[in-house]
């Protein structure tokens, strides 16, 4: 079974704590500019709304890339960029509709969400449940709940 | 390892911006923000310096766990000579700017000398450069935030900055950042605009390590769900935020009204968190929109609201019609109760500008509700407000003033000057209600008798964030206390002095103290910094940082006879609820307290108590 994350921007305070947590898993140190998952925020809006990459199961970054270097991890259902391949060239970042796969100048490569192997840090750090990693075939399931308590209200009164 | 170890130090008068190494020995000493800013403070400026002048100095200063994933890791201080007191200032923010100042590698920022004209001042990572504000100037921190964040290309830039009140010297005006946070009290704005520094922009990509990020990493979990289990930063914090406290101060007798004639307001429950969430007559929405966390925040106790496009005050001005900001208990009570205001939509406008210009809204409030009991005894007439009825309870008169005192204008200039100077110059000094210049924030001392104390001995000025004893007197935390006695309270009001100046110099929010104690704290620090950090020494630490504080206080001139409440306190009954029938019996507890803090019968401390602290 493969997991997807689940975003409810609904439930986001805009603490960073995933921010934090992608930083520190993948850049080992709290460092939010390096983060693959960003919190926008819409202020005047009273929007805070998470943000990353929602592994495409036909991805654009993955037909894009001229050396086959960002693979599909089976097991996950992730992206994975192989970094040894990536040759820096853009060309994804260009493809993806969607911004979230990025250059990264320290490094020469791209960087996205790679789900951590399946143990996402973002949905665990989050305090809130605004993020959280479900089954994949589900990720409406809790929006369906609460839409069935509404419906049900009604049928009631 | 959580201190960046680098401090920026800005030369206004010269334009040069430096790096230089953080003096490490002193932050073993007074281990960040609060204290280690206050200590490179009082070794760098004369006490006696003019707060507005060249020579007084102006510290941004980051904590060693801002910008961690310790909940509540957002906070920044800034410090420097109190422009509303001659005292020692420190004002806390949370937002983003604090943590991202870190992400960009610098404890602190030290602003020295004046710019001969406006400046801001743009940080990416390690380059630091002042730029020409001129275009900037008379604009307001609405303004300005946006058109730095333009003017950088990169929209996630952070900005603090100052709005007219700052620049014209509103002597209570605060720095912001993130639109409705603030650094806001004391006057830090007005040293910064006396400065011609506009604003900071600021954008972090080095990134913060800690010593051991395991430990740290479990030691800040464990306190996160202390948080999570705990009633008021678990449950009552995140969904009613700080304005829970308005029914039940007001409840306890405490809740001061009518510029402290009263203890109680009947309008409270119009103004408080309920009615915040409540859906309103008038365009069926709530005030409240949503809750906002600071940087790291778990908490989340931050409001932010919107106001009814159909009140008198925002009619045909969209810029006030979007989310921002909302009111938090303190500001609710000084907008509202303290003038007897109890139209929430009219508060959370004047909130709205107190952000937008700059301004303290406890100051501010405070202010004319001293003005608003001159007006009604004749002192202050229509002549000298311009026209305005300045009564108690009159929401446009509340209206027409705020909108003044953001731009120091017409009566507003007078507002501007705090309530001190302005009882003192209609020849009415005793009505102003403050220590040290500054205005008391939302808690009656007869009602609340520890307030008292904490009031009286603030280094700051009147300030609840210096020992809040509301926790254990209301609350119960750490174990209740009686509100009305006084007995202990010398001992509680250290207690808690000398714990918060510890947090306010770690980089977290105060506010974790509802749940956590040192003890809490100690793990967290202990496994992101060298030394061997404990409790103790935190609290050790803590009275180090009030000793050095007081030190400053005294060589710039105050003595022990500035430990005081106006007579109104000591004499005027309370007059409802509990407390009814009480006085502050401050004249009991502080001679206990001087005696506890190893200070002489003056309030000095003794020599063998600045020698056993090192101070």
């Amino acid at each position: 079974m493969q997991k997807s994350l689940n975003i409810s921007p609904e439930k986001c305070t805009g603490c960073l704590q995933c921010e934090l947590a992608c930083s520190l898993e993948k850049e080992g140190s709290f460092n939010p500019a390096k983060s693959r998952i960003k919190v926008i925020e819409f202020g005047s809006m009273g929007r805070m709304v998470p943000y990353t990459c929602t592994q495409c199961a036909d991805a654009w970054c993955v037909k894009a890339c001229p050396v086959n270097a960002i693979v599909i991890n089976h097991a996950t259902g992730a992206k994975e960029v192989i970094e040894d391949i990536c040759v820096g060239c853009k060309v994804c970042t260009i493809a993806c509709p969607f911004g979230t796969i990025n250059y990264s100048q320290a490094t020469g490569k791209v960087v996205k969400c790679d789900l951590c192997g399946g143990d996402p840090e973002c949905a665990k750090a989050c305090p809130t449940q605004a993020i959280t990693y479900v089954d994949a075939d589900m990720t409406g399931y809790d929006r369906m709940r609460a839409s069935a308590q509404i419906a049900d209200a009604g049928a009631q009164a | 390892m959580a201190w960046t170890e680098k401090i920026l130090r800005v030369n206004l008068t010269a334009g040069t911006c430096e790096a230089e190494p953080l003096n490490m020995e002193w932050a073993q000493k007074y281990l960040g923000q609060r204290g280690l800013a206050t200590k490179y403070l009082v070794e760098e400026i004369d006490p006696k310096v003019d707060p507005l002048s060249p020579d007084n100095k102006l510290i941004f200063a980051t904590g060693p766990l801002t910008g961690t994933c310790a909940s509540t890791s957002a906070r920044y201080s800034v410090i420097t000579k109190g422009a509303l007191t001659g005292a020692i200032a420190c004002s806390n923010s949370g937002g983003y700017f604090g943590a991202e100042l870190k992400m960009a590698g610098w404890d602190m920022v030290i602003f020295e000398g004046k710019a001969e004209k406006p400046v801001y001042l743009s940080i990416v990572d390690d380059v630091a450069e002042l730029r020409s504000a001129e275009h900037l100037w008379g604009r307001s921190v609405w303004e300005v935030e946006p058109a730095l964040k333009a003017e950088s290309g990169d929209p996630q830039t952070r900005v603090s900055s100052i709005g007219v009140a700052g620049e014209t010297g509103v002597l209570y005006a605060c720095i912001v950042n993130d639109l409705h946070r603030a650094a806001g009290r004391s006057g830090v704005g007005t040293v910064m605009g006396s400065k011609n520094l506009k604003a900071i922009t600021v954008r972090g990509t080095v990134g913060v390590a800690v010593k051991d990020p395991k430990a740290f990493l479990a030691a800040t979990a464990d306190a996160k769900a202390v948080l999570a289990e705990n009633a008021v930063t678990g449950e009552g914090l995140p969904a009613f935020g700080t304005q829970i406290l308005m029914n039940i101060i007001n409840e306890s007798g405490a809740l001061p009204s009518k510029n402290f004639h009263d203890v109680q307001f009947e309008g409270a429950g119009k103004i408080g968190a309920e009615a915040m969430a409540e859906p309103r007559a008038s365009d069926g929405k709530a005030n409240l929109v949503t809750k906002q966390a600071c940087f790291g925040c778990t908490i989340a106790c931050g409001r932010i609201s919107q106001i009814d496009k159909d009140h008198f005050t925002v009619v045909n001005k969209p810029e006030y019609w979007g989310a921002s900001g909302g009111l938090e208990y303190e500001a609710a009570w000084a907008l509202g109760a303290a003038t007897q205001v109890d139209d929430l939509e009219c508060l959370t406008y004047v909130n709205f500008l107190c952000n937008e210009q700059g301004y303290d809204p406890i100051s501010f409030g405070a202010t004319v509700g001293a003005a608003m009991e001159m007006f009604e005894e004749g002192v202050i007439t229509t002549k000298e407000t311009g026209g305005i009825e300045l009564k108690f309870g009159s929401a446009e008169a509340l209206t027409q003033i705020a909108e003044l005192t953001g731009k120091n204008e017409g009566f507003g200039a007078e507002i501007g000057l705090g309530s001190k100077r302005l009882c003192e110059k209609y020849g009415r000094p005793e009505l102003s209600m403050s220590v040290k210049g500054q205005e008391f924030p939302a808690y009656d001392p007869r009602g609340i008798q520890g307030m008292g104390l904490t009031y009286a001995t603030s280094n700051r000025g009147a300030c609840h964030l210096r020992s809040y004893t509301v926790a254990s007197e209301i609350l119960g935390i750490p174990e209740k206390t009686d509100p009305l006695e006084t007995d202990g309270k010398a001992g509680l009001v250290k207690a808690f002095q000398d714990a918060t100046a510890a947090v306010d110099s770690s980089g977290l929010c105060l506010f974790t103290t509802f749940a956590w104690s040192l003890d809490n704290f100690a793990p967290q620090i202990d496994a992101a910094c060298e030394g061997e950090w404990t409790a103790e020494r935190l609290a050790e630490t803590g009275e180090r940082i009030w000793n050095l504080e007081r030190q400053f206080n005294l060589a710039a001139g105050f003595t022990g006879k500035d430990d005081n409440l106006p007579p109104r306190l000591l004499k005027e009954a309370a007059k409802t609820g509990p407390a009814e029938g009480k006085v502050s019996g401050l004249d009991v507890m502080l001679p206990e307290y001087y005696s506890l803090r190893g200070w002489t019968e003056d309030g000095v401390p003794s020599n063998q108590t600045l020698e056993r602290l090192g101070v």
